[in-house]
């Protein structure tokens, strides 16, 4: 790498690849070619630097300036001004929101300051597709040193006392999940990577297989070696092509460096990788699940016991772990557990993804120490509530979680904590709303999910949750009653005291979350026929203000149904019984002269 | 089990029993086999069904489960151009469902179906993870982000024109 006088680095996460990055990439590439820069400058596709909401991101290095919303006609302004004459692009700068100064620098951006980057080590920082690239910043030493020192319960040793965590969601200390497995002896073990990222709004996994796919590889060799398995499977959903190709491709050079395959590092040890695909259930993320679609069937849970460490991949001793936790295991042997265990809180170490999403200001892929606070993620990292509009709440654990307040704000974010207030880390989505968001309307969503994604396989899961979601239905169209509220919490507490698997279990949390945390919202919706954040369809009105009223004709003329009436420049109304309730006339009026009540 | 009348062309059939073949016709192997016959007819069909199931030994009832569990294989053919509208939880709290109902509006075709001309179809997905886009719609593989209902209109339009 040090023959070239400047790298220019384009992120190559799905996000950036969708607003063209592969265009710009060749832009830069033809524009240098043009130049005779090509020899000095190379161009590298890596993967997701996290900033989503500013992409297509383009940094520049050894210098650092990192571009924001990147178009292919800006290639030829940054070549001529910034390679050739060392001038940086200002208009192309971050700026700050709030004193408006541009910032080239990334690290003194809001939305880094505060981050710590384990899992996410690489993403963003080398070529994905180039296994020379990862071994120039360490990769497979862990892999060299475990092999060498050849003791795989010292190794087991060392992830259980850094305190590691399943990242899935869960939170099963993820050493004594691989002890469990390497002590059952059997002719052949199997090693699992859960990829199989189904939570909507949650984007982790996915970008650490684009930005990072040896750092698997080399950590599920790791666990193979712990535990005993000679054969790695990887579970990954086949909606993320970009994922698959990349994995792909990092497999492919590991088995001809020799990193894959027999004898690795001349040792006794030999291992191989293979790819799965997942074809679309959100319940196949549960392990018993996952294993079956694994071998072809239907992706339904069983009960456990027997666990995985038992009876697995075909019947043989199997352990399955996320590709985020997978992430952690190659740094926490090269830096020890002491250092890992000296981050986050009592309980939970190290740091956790979170994919960022919702009405927040800035979008993205973060990563954070555990304990920081809701209120540094949503306010210093993520910017704050877009539009200026007022908090109301966050979604955590996707259709497992719960919503939490302003009154959760200042908790620090660890496993027990979250589980405590209601909600729960889950993978890593964390979707923020403002105060328009309706709170019945999001348990409904995620029910609706639910009722979708049931396997059908028990009663509770099943049925109940249907029952949920036609009771949550009836209530956002203003037909609920009290007891209807009551049967709610109820029938919640049922359907989790008794489905068979996580996702049943875990699947009425939305609706009791919010249920606790915004009962006056529920009850609105069920006495006054209102919703407060005027999301409910059924039970908004729009209306014309008389006195605001200009008799411009806009509205009428917009109107698909033919609901306004009235003559020009005289105040216009709304007929109530005609009107859809589209909304084209708040956006047609310049006058502000409509109001939903 | 009975020999099975197929009724599809004899290159799509072979086409099928040599995906089979590629995968050893191990039962196992049915999500693989599963995957890349839809990669080629775009739908598994009845009779697909019928003739993986043969080639791998096990009953078609088996093979219909697990098509009908997965929300990635479809048994109705896909439109030239299949529009798929992103329901992820970050789309949806930045108004997905607005863009859903445009797109039935403008196409007159409920979700999950396709148009009497074959040229767009229309269905819903959980996240793409383009959340930094969001609301985000793919149309035939192309992503659109940070979309209005008022760009529907646009979208088709330009579509449909490829197609004049």
């Amino acid at each position: 790498m040090a023959s070239y006088k400047y790298h220019i680095l384009l992120c190559g996460g799905t996000g950036c690849t969708a607003s063209e990055s592969p265009k710009i990439k060749e832009n830069f590439q033809q524009i240098l070619a043009e130049k005779n820069l090509s020899e000095d400058v190379q161009v590298v596709t890596t993967g997701c630097f996290g900033f989503c909401e500013k992409g297509p991101i383009v940094k520049i290095l050894p210098d650092n300036t990192f571009y924001t919303q990147v178009k292919p006609e800006d290639c030829r302004e940054i070549v001529d001004e910034h390679i050739v004459k060392g001038r940086k692009v200002i208009r192309l700068l971050y700026e700050n929101p709030e004193n408006k100064e541009h910032i080239s620098d990334s690290k003194h951006m809001g939305f880094y300051k505060k981050q710590m980057r384990i899992a996410l080590r690489n993403c963003g920082f080398i070529d994905p597709e180039n296994i020379d690239e990862y071994i120039a910043r360490d990769g497979y030493k862990a892999l060299a040193s475990v092999l060498e020192q050849n003791d795989p319960a010292a190794t087991i040793d060392i992830i259980k006392k850094s305190g590691l965590r399943g990242r899935g969601g869960a939170g099963f200390p993820t050493g004594l999940k691989w002890e469990l497995c390497a002590k059952n002896s059997a002719d052949q073990k199997y090693m699992i990577c859960n990829a199989d990222e189904g939570d909507p709004g949650a984007f982790m996994d996915r970008s650490i297989l684009e930005g990072d796919p040896h750092s698997i590889i080399e950590a599920m060799a790791i666990g193979g070696f712990c535990i005993g398995a000679t054969i790695g499977l990887v579970y990954i959903r086949a909606e993320y092509p970009l994922a698959i190709h990349r994995l792909q491709v990092a497999i492919d050079q590991a088995r001809e460096y020799g990193l894959l395959g027999n004898n690795i590092f001349g040792t006794d040890f030999s291992f191989d990788i293979i790819l799965r695909y997942g074809a679309g259930a959100f319940v196949c993320g549960e392990e018993t699940a996952l294993i079956h679609s694994m071998e072809g069937q239907r992706g339904e849970p069983t009960f456990k016991p027997p666990f995985p460490a038992v009876s697995g991949y075909m019947k043989k001793p199997s352990n399955v772990n996320n590709v985020e936790t997978f992430a952690n295991i190659p740094v926490i042997i090269n830096k020890g557990w002491e250092w890992f265990s000296s981050i986050g809180t009592e309980k939970s170490k190290g740091t956790k993804v979170f994919a960022l999403a919702g009405q927040i200001n800035n979008v993205g892929l973060i990563e954070v120490p555990m304990g920081i606070t809701l209120r540094e993620v949503i306010y210093e990292i993520g910017g704050g509530i877009k539009g200026g509009k007022k908090f109301k709440a966050v979604q955590t654990g996707g259709p497992s979680g719960g919503c939490l307040t302003e009154k959760f704000l200042d908790t620090p974010i660890d496993y027990d904590n979250l589980v405590a207030a209601g909600s729960m880390m889950g993978s890593g989505g964390m979707i923020v709303m403002d105060e328009t968001s309706c709170m019945v309307s999001v348990a409904k969503f995620y029910l609706d999910f639910t009722v979708e994604e049931s396997c059908g396989k028990c009663t509770p899961c099943r049925v109940g949750n249907k029952r949920l979601s036609e009771i949550l239905d009836r209530i956002t169209k203003g037909n609920g009653t009290m007891e209807d509220l009551a049967l709610l919490k109820n029938l919640s507490k049922v359907i989790k005291d008794t489905a068979l698997c996580g996702l049943g279990q875990t699947s009425p949390n939305p609706v009791l979350s919010t249920i606790d945390n915004f009962w006056d919202e529920y009850v609105a919706h069920v006495t006054e026929k209102k919703c407060p954040a005027g999301q409910c369809k059924a039970l908004k009105q729009y209306v014309i203000n008389a006195e605001a009223c200009k008799g411009c004709t806009a509205c009428a003329r917009n109107c698909p149904v033919g609901a306004i009436k009235g003559t020009v420049k005289m105040p216009h109304e709304i007929n109530q019984e005609l009107c859809i309730k589209c909304g084209t006339c708040i956006e047609k009026c310049k006058f502000n002269a409509i109001s939903i009540i | 089990m009975d020999k099975i009348i197929i009724k599809m062309k004899k290159e799509v059939s072979d086409k099928i029993i040599e995906i089979c073949d590629r995968f050893n016709n191990q039962p196992g192997e049915l999500i693989n086999v599963l995957h890349q016959t839809q990669d080629y007819l775009g739908y598994l069909p009845a009779e697909a069904q019928e003739l993986i199931a043969e080639r791998l030994h096990i009953p078609t009832a088996k093979v219909y489960g697990v098509v009908s569990f997965y929300s990635f294989f479809t048994m109705v053919p896909k439109g030239k151009y299949p529009i798929s509208v992103c329901m992820g939880t970050a789309c949806y709290v930045r108004g997905a469902e607005k863009i859903l109902d445009a797109f039935t509006n403008e196409l007159k075709i409920p979700v999950g179906e396709t148009d009497k001309d074959g040229i767009f179809s229309l269905t819903s997905l959980r996240c793409v993870g383009a959340c930094g886009l969001a609301p985000v719609a793919l149309v035939d593989g192309k992503v659109f982000g940070r979309l209005a209902p008022a760009n529907v209109k646009d979208i088709i339009k330009e579509y449909r024109e490829k197609e004049d």
